[in-house]
């Protein structure tokens, strides 16, 4: 006992020290924190990755395979321009020679390799023993009526062509653009590529206004990963005007609001800094961070001012007098409420997915500063300029706990009742919350809002999927792909896939040995199938391939040794879990009926995103274990009780489950960006735990209350700053929800609730266990005082 | 007086030389290296070609090539594959034209034919390889046209703009060396939105018949794909005096067996 009192008035000490030194020194603080905050802001350095490829670590064994495959065969980002005339036919003179043209546009697309249209369709025919291999319309201003007519029979037949550059009706078609990208700069997509394709089309559109033109693709979507970046960071803005109202609405000084302004720039400016010392590089869920340390950091300084100028609005206290008595109440709080936030915000890192290791780790640097700046620049500012308390205040200051004080005795009435209501009502949702399910699907990452959304939904409507899978087929030898075994094989492959209901193209390289052996019989229909010798399947294959133009070679479905071969089947809009399955349903396909060589798994961006939340779920399962413990233990040693540490567990936890249940009934569907909620929200929703606990212990210790007065004590001194910086953080949230990509709004939306329900508990089922476990216990002894807790105010 | 016209027709044909410089000059440079690998007469050459991908995984392919040298119009050329072992006898005969598309014949073995393709295309790589046929297909003179660049010692910087709209060229830089028989050291070639897309150096250089530069090993690197090509040629023979009879239909079948 001894012991602990040592060091309570330690820190006491401390904090008043600390204090009293800053408020002395308040210029040369004010001086070295500025110094600090801009010395940092000169190091910063924001860029931003658009690339899928960063929501996937190093060891991701998705996106391992998925490498692979490209470095077998070529690594394809691209971009597909939709094109749909007015009039419906693309067969028309006109509409072909717009299409021919745009397509030799896009072959100066930087880093361009390779363009596929239906112009330039390599159009395979013979003529006895004369093989004619051409574009299907070349020089199409010359065409006549009948040619035109032709190549539309041929077009409209052609099962590379039909539901992939050209739709059934021949209404719409595409111009498929693979980039290759060096990958040597964040900046080739957004100012390279991206600038050129976006000037194509506007050029286009003015010489040709009878076409619409959408535009989708990786490259597209890379782009939209950036813009959404972009434009999350310019939430920050909104929750500064936020901040600003709240902060003057909640301490009514113009001044306090100026130095919570100039704490929270301070911090932001600081994690600016850190994010350049550190090269990391914003994606969509990191460039949050300045709207997350406004949010969270916000709260440390209004903790801080509401006491100071309860002191002297309410106690009368004289302004340094209340500065530092605010001080040495809050020190201890906002250092343990920062660091559980911390601790919440580095257990991202356990996580399998890096833009949310860079948001933890700059949002727990951002909170470290924060709370140096609250307890540094802040009481010096709040020193230096000119605070003072009016009569009116001090008369306003003095009525109202009232709300308050009847919830406590509502609580105080009915324990048990409140128990049992809030375990069933707990219970029911956390059944609903196991119900919920994966899906990521990074198309509807974005919402409606969003061009590229609402292009690529065009897309999938009236062309082709957006979403695949890809296999690459070994053979299991060198030029084994010409093995007549091994195509037949690829071919039932092919049909197995084809007759998939959710497959909508399949691009097999069986495909190309028909059509060529088809050409090598005088285009004899009955040839329209995978040659039976291996010597004509090698001989053609280099015959075709000798015909070949440019960009269109087969390399892309070939590697160099002709062993393996790339099967890309592109799939209908449908979920994660369903997608997982029915990647599965084809390798089991392989298994069963292939030889061991030709065992593939399936792999492709939409793959990766499909298993990301699960792989992601796994990983932060142990991250999360370890952010309760930590908490736990950290609210133990704060509150210095071994039971209440313990009994914390629930009102800090049910939250989330509560948070998921209500979910389900909004949505049933969770993201990848959802799976941190439970250790973030953890560092945040403690706060209204320790606090209301540790109101409570020091009723009980030193005032010596039984659980119930206690409990009123509680909810009256503690409930407004509880409610007051729940309100803040749900408007942080509340901004963040209106992102629109999906990864942080849905995060934001789930934390809004969270957030409400830790509230709710806090005010309903905590004081009611508080009472429930206290019943056994006899009174606490009035005579020795325990103590002062160290979370009071 | 004879003096001043001397002086005059000195000073003007400096200054037309230079008027007319850097096209010119390139087209005549691009003339004086087919002028000094004229009268050949024929070639025949085995080649060894080894593709590598981006990982370093190789694959060869054997071939051998016979040219005959025409004058009047684009050589003749006829290749045969002896590996990959499913390949092997399969040939092709190419008939280079100075104007319009080559004519090509391939023979397959394996159904005993001669097919012929007929396509403008000749920009696509050369069975799997970095190289494309209008790589390796005979360079006339009448395919390009012409800008020097620049002069460095005894090499030769030629710029070369394919006139064939089909090509997968915008344009190509020559290196050549105007001491060794204006043969080529290097070459460049950007792709259709002038990015530099491959780099071909020539290497171990042997002088035949006291006249004709060959090099011993090609170099092709793709800097977009990062895959590279090496072709290495081995006993060159220039004594098989062959004939128009050793460039048809029938010597292309014959060729496969």
């Amino acid at each position: 006992m001894n012991a602990l009192k040592k060091a309570k008035s330690f820190a006491n000490k401390f904090a008043t020290n600390w204090a009293k030194f800053v408020i002395k020194r308040k210029w040369p603080v004010l001086l070295v924190t500025l110094a600090l905050a801009m010395g940092l802001a000169s190091k910063g350095n924001m860029e931003f990755d658009g690339d899928y490829h960063v929501f996937f670590s190093k060891s991701n064994p998705e996106l391992e395979a998925f490498d692979a495959l490209q470095e077998k065969f070529t690594k394809d980002d691209n971009v597909i321009l939709v094109l749909t005339p007015s009039n419906k036919n693309i067969f028309t003179k006109e509409n072909l020679t717009a299409i021919e043209e745009l397509t030799a546009e896009a072959w100066n697309t930087p880093y361009s390799s390779r363009v596929d249209a239906i112009t330039n369709f390599q159009y395979t025919r013979a003529e006895g023993d004369d093989l004619y291999v051409d574009d299907l319309s070349y020089e199409s201003t010359l065409k006549s009526e009948e040619e035109i007519a032709k190549i539309k029979e041929v077009a409209l037949k052609e099962p590379l062509l039909v539901d992939r550059i050209i739709n059934r009706e021949g209404s719409v078609t595409a111009i498929n653009i693979t980039v290759k990208l060096p990958g040597l700069d964040v900046n080739e997509i957004p100012q390279e590529v991206t600038p050129f394709v976006r000037n194509m089309i506007s050029d286009f559109k003015e010489k040709h206004p009878d076409f619409e033109i959408h535009s989708s693709g990786l490259i597209p979507m890379n782009t939209a990963f950036f813009e959404a970046s972009m434009k999350d960071m310019m939430l920050t803005m909104i929750m500064l005007v936020i901040v600003i109202i709240t902060t003057l609405i909640l301490t009514r000084n113009f001044y306090s609001m100026l130095a919570t302004l100039v704490v929270v720039m301070f911090s932001i400016i600081s994690a600016v800094g850190f994010v350049g010392i550190m090269g990391i590089k914003l994606t969509p869920p990191s460039a949050v961070f300045p709207t997350m340390i406004l949010t969270l950091a916000v709260a440390d300084s209004i903790h801080i001012l509401v006491t100071m100028l309860q002191k002297m609005r309410k106690d009368g206290l004289n302004k340094v007098d209340a500065l530092v008595e605010s001080m040495r109440l809050n020190f201890m709080p906002v250092f343990i409420t920062s660091l559980t936030t911390i601790i919440g915000f580095l257990t991202m890192n356990f996580g399998d997915v890096p833009p949310f290791w860079d948001l933890g780790n700059i949002t727990a640097f951002g909170m470290m500063m924060a709370f140096l700046f609250s307890t540094t620049t802040l009481p010096a500012l709040m020193a230096i300029l000119p605070v003072k308390a009016t009569a009116k205040q001090q008369e306003r200051e003095k009525k109202k706990t009232g709300w308050y004080t009847s919830m406590g005795n509502f609580v105080v009435k009915q324990p048990v009742r409140l128990a049992i209501v809030s375990i069933v009502v707990i219970s029911g949702l956390t059944y609903l919350a196991n119900k919920n399910v994966f899906n990521d699907e990074f198309i509807n990452y974005f919402d409606k809002t969003v061009e590229f959304r609402n292009n690529t939904d065009y897309i999938s409507e009236n062309l082709t999927g957006i979403y695949n899978v890809e296999y690459a087929i070994g053979s299991g030898e060198s030029g084994g792909i010409n093995n007549p075994e091994y195509l037949k094989n690829l071919n039932a492959f092919e049909d197995w896939l084809k007759a998939q209901p959710e497959v909508i193209h399949v691009s097999a390289f069986s495909e190309v040995a028909r059509r060529v052996n088809r050409s090598m019989h005088g285009d004899d229909e009955a040839y329209y199938r995978v040659p039976d010798n291996r010597e004509e399947a090698a001989q053609y294959l280099l015959l075709y391939e000798l015909s070949l133009p440019f960009g269109l070679d087969l390399n892309n479905q070939i590697n160099v040794d002709k062993s393996e071969t790339r099967v890309t089947a592109t799939i209908d809009n449908i979920s994660s879990a369903e997608m997982i399955a029915f990647s599965k349903r084809g390798e089991k396909w392989l298994r069963d009926n292939t030889p061991e060589p030709m065992h593939a798994i399936g792999v492709s961006p939409t793959l990766m995103f499909s298993k990301l939340g699960f792989r992601q779920a796994d990983s932060m399962f142990n991250g999360n274990i370890v952010a309760l413990i930590l908490i736990s233990l950290v609210l133990m040693i704060a509150l210095r009780s071994f039971k209440l540490g313990l009994l914390s567990i629930i009102p800090n936890v049910t939250p989330v489950l509560v948070g998921f249940g209500i979910w389900f009934l909004y949505k049933g569907q969770i993201n990848t960006g959802m799976v941190i909620v439970f250790g973030m929200t953890l560092g945040i929703i403690v706060d209204d735990t320790v606090h209301f606990m540790s109101k409570f212990l020091r009723a009980r210790r030193e005032l010596g209350y039984d659980a119930k007065q206690a409990v009123i004590y509680a909810f009256e001194t503690v409930g407004k700053a509880l409610v007051t910086t729940t309100i803040v953080l749900i408007a942080g949230f509340a901004v963040l929800s209106t992102s629109s990509f999906a990864l942080n709004s849905y995060m934001a939306r789930i934390t809004v609730i969270i957030i409400i329900a830790a509230l709710i508990i806090d005010f309903i089922l905590l004081p009611s266990l508080l009472i429930l476990t206290a019943k056994k216990e006899k009174p606490v002894v009035i005579e020795e005082p325990q103590p002062q807790v160290v979370l009071n105010k | 007086m004879k003096k001043i016209i001397v002086l005059t027709l000195a000073t003007l044909s400096t200054v037309l030389l230079h008027a007319q410089s850097a096209e010119a000059r390139g087209l005549e440079i691009a003339k004086a290296a087919e002028q000094a690998d004229l009268g050949f007469g024929s070639s025949i050459v085995e080649l060894k070609m080894v593709l590598k991908n981006k990982n370093g995984q190789t694959s060869e392919r054997s071939l051998m090539t016979k040219t005959l040298e025409l004058t009047e119009d684009g050589d003749k050329s006829l290749i045969v594959f002896n590996s990959p072992k499913d390949v092997k006898g399969t040939s092709t005969l190419t008939f280079t034209h100075k104007i319009g598309s080559d004519d090509q014949w391939l023979f397959l073995p394996s159904i005993k034919r001669v097919k012929r393709i007929s396509s403008n295309n000749k920009s696509g790589p050369f069975v799997g390889s970095e190289f494309a046929y209008e790589d390796l297909s005979s360079q006339e003179v009448e395919k390009y046209t012409y800008k020097f660049l620049e002069e460095k010692g005894d090499l030769l910087i030629v710029e070369q703009d394919p006139v064939d709209p089909k090509s997968g060229y915008t344009r190509r830089v020559i290196t050549y060396n105007k001491n060794k028989g204006y043969r080529i050291e290097k070459a460049e070639f950007y792709d259709r939105k002038n990015a530099l897309l491959k780099t071909l150096t020539y290497s171990d250089y042997k002088l035949y018949k006291n006249k004709f530069w060959r090099a011993g090993t090609f170099h092709m690197v793709n800097h977009q794909s990062n895959k590279e090509t090496l072709l290495h040629f081995n006993n060159y023979n220039f004594d098989a005096n062959l004939t128009e009879d050793d460039f048809t239909q029938v010597a292309l079948q014959r060729a496969g067996k």
